[in-house]
């Protein structure tokens, strides 16, 4: 338990946190990595699971990817690409982004996939196109599902640029491994603490981004699906 | 190749040492979380809490969690014990969720009629309730299965020895067959196991065949992602009542995963 205070008084220490090395820069640094994997692979993954969604080909490939997904090991693919690109960015990033893609398409293929065919049937009735429909029917109401995938693929893409440390130096992961080589818990343990503290207040974000997109509407009795149905948190794979 | 013919005894051992570290992992969470899951679904006001609570420890990432947990508890930082327990919280924080919403699956007119029948509270959980809650609970257990295989991995870059090793040791060393070998090794063990649960709940509950077969045989389609969401979706036969949540679970199982 001593180690906590040791902990705690390294977070308290001002000179700490600030310098080219220090814990705020890490944090920048942690986060802008985790942006821009999630972003990425929100180019890549969102509009091919809506489109997936939206038409029903592709459904068992959707599937069979984010199933398969969950058992490649990240650490694994991370240290192959990291040996096929060389020490930086580029290892990390795109270990990353395969490993944030299958949450999202998933997201964005079940988001879609769930609402009710009779809304889309009437929407076509009333004389909306297909991309009308897309914009205006489809993603309102596939957003609580489609913030879900973007909420997991989130939290695990911050978890495992703790990791990415280990074969290029960005991020929070960056002090962990600094701290474990030299044997000053502390440090380590202050690190662990901030990588914790900082999934949770975006775990927190993503839930009430999640909660505000949720359609009240659908909150009706007889529609087939309720608001308590969505998930908060989908039952993910933890890979990091 | 070369790699392999001379090193494959450490292979083996790196192997079975995975193999030990999963194993009991993945029994203690379904020890933890079938209770925990249970009494979500029934307790009084317990569900949005207990929820909450392995929703956040579900987003605690896994390499801090390999440091607190030895100061939290006192086990040696490189130990199995502290790798175990670390797979364990993760296992729970799942499963509780997936145990939830399968005691939600069994219909209150089912246990009401258990009751009526003169089964005690305690012989209607073992040969109502549970066998019910089953297929969907065989699902979570599916899940946490592949991802606890694929979690122990991570343990290697603070030096808990296991397949992650051959990652640790391949990316120093620049050896990438050795890298490849062990994400091959992972996957495989992954699917074994994944396999023996798939049989277990076969062995375990004989009715749920018959149940799939009977429906098209759609089953064995769309691999593992499908077959768990079919067994979720067993409840198209429960009555109104239950559906709601059925479909939301059906959901999270087709969902992001």
């Amino acid at each position: 338990m001593n180690l906590f205070a040791d902990a705690w008084r390294w977070l308290a220490t001002g000179s700490n946190w600030t310098g080219d090395g220090g814990a705020a820069t890490r944090l920048v640094e942690h986060l802008l990595v985790s942006g821009l994997v999630v972003g990425i692979a929100a180019i890549i993954a969102v509009p091919l699971g809506v489109l997936v969604g939206h038409t029903g080909r592709g459904r068992t490939v959707v599937v069979l990817a984010a199933s398969t997904a969950r058992a490649v090991p990240t650490l694994g693919l991370l240290t192959l690409v990291a040996l096929a690109t060389g020490i930086g960015l580029t290892g990390p990033v795109v270990a990353l982004v395969v490993l944030a893609v299958p949450s999202l398409l998933a997201g964005a293929y079940a988001g879609v996939e769930s609402v009710d065919r009779v809304t889309i049937d009437a929407a076509r009735a009333v004389g909306m196109t297909e991309a009308q429909i897309v914009r205006r029917v489809e993603l309102p109401l596939a957003a609580p599902l489609l913030v879900g995938g973007l909420r997991s693929a989130t939290l695990q893409v911050v978890a495992t640029s703790t990791l990415a440390a280990y074969t290029a130096d960005v991020g929070l992961g960056r002090l962990l491994f600094a701290g474990l080589k030299a044997r000053e818990y502390d440090v380590m343990l202050a690190s662990a603490l901030l990588v914790v503290a900082l999934a949770l207040v975006l775990e927190g974000v993503l839930a009430l981004l999640q909660h505000l997109v949720t359609p009240r509407t659908t909150a009706r009795a007889g529609n087939a699906h309720p608001i308590s149905t969505v998930p908060e948190q989908s039952p993910t794979e933890r890979t990091s | 190749m070369k790699w392999l013919s001379q090193n494959y005894p450490q292979v083996v051992e790196l192997f079975l040492t995975h193999l030990a570290l999963s194993v009991p992992a993945i029994v203690a969470s379904f020890l933890i979380a079938v209770p925990l899951g249970w009494s979500a679904q029934h307790g009084r006001g317990l569900r949005g809490p207990v929820l909450v609570g392995v929703g956040l420890l579900y987003a605690i990432p896994s390499l801090p969690l390999f440091i607190i947990v030895p100061v939290l508890i006192g086990t040696p930082l490189r130990s199995s014990s502290t790798m175990i327990v670390v797979l364990t919280v993760y296992g729970v924080a799942v499963l509780v969720r997936s145990a939830a919403d399968a005691f939600a699956s069994v219909p209150a007119a089912t246990l009401d009629a258990a009751a009526a029948v003169g089964h005690t509270r305690w012989s209607s959980f073992w040969r109502v309730e549970l066998p019910l809650a089953g297929p969907v609970l065989l699902a979570g257990v599916r899940v946490i299965t592949v991802s606890t295989v694929s979690l122990v991995s991570v343990g290697a870059v603070i030096g808990i020895q296991s397949l992650g090793t051959l990652f640790t040791d391949g990316f120093q060393r620049g050896i990438r067959f050795e890298v490849v070998t062990g994400i091959v090794l992972i996957v495989a063990l992954a699917v074994l196991l994944d396999g023996l649960v798939v049989l277990a709940g076969r062995l375990l509950m004989p009715w749920t065949r018959g149940g799939r077969a009977g429906r098209g045989g759609r089953a064995g389609r769309v691999g593992r992602g499908g077959r768990g969401a079919r067994v979720v979706r067993r409840g198209d036969d429960a009555p109104v009542l239950a559906e709601p949540r059925l479909a939301g679970a059906a959901q999270a199982e087709e969902g992001p995963r």
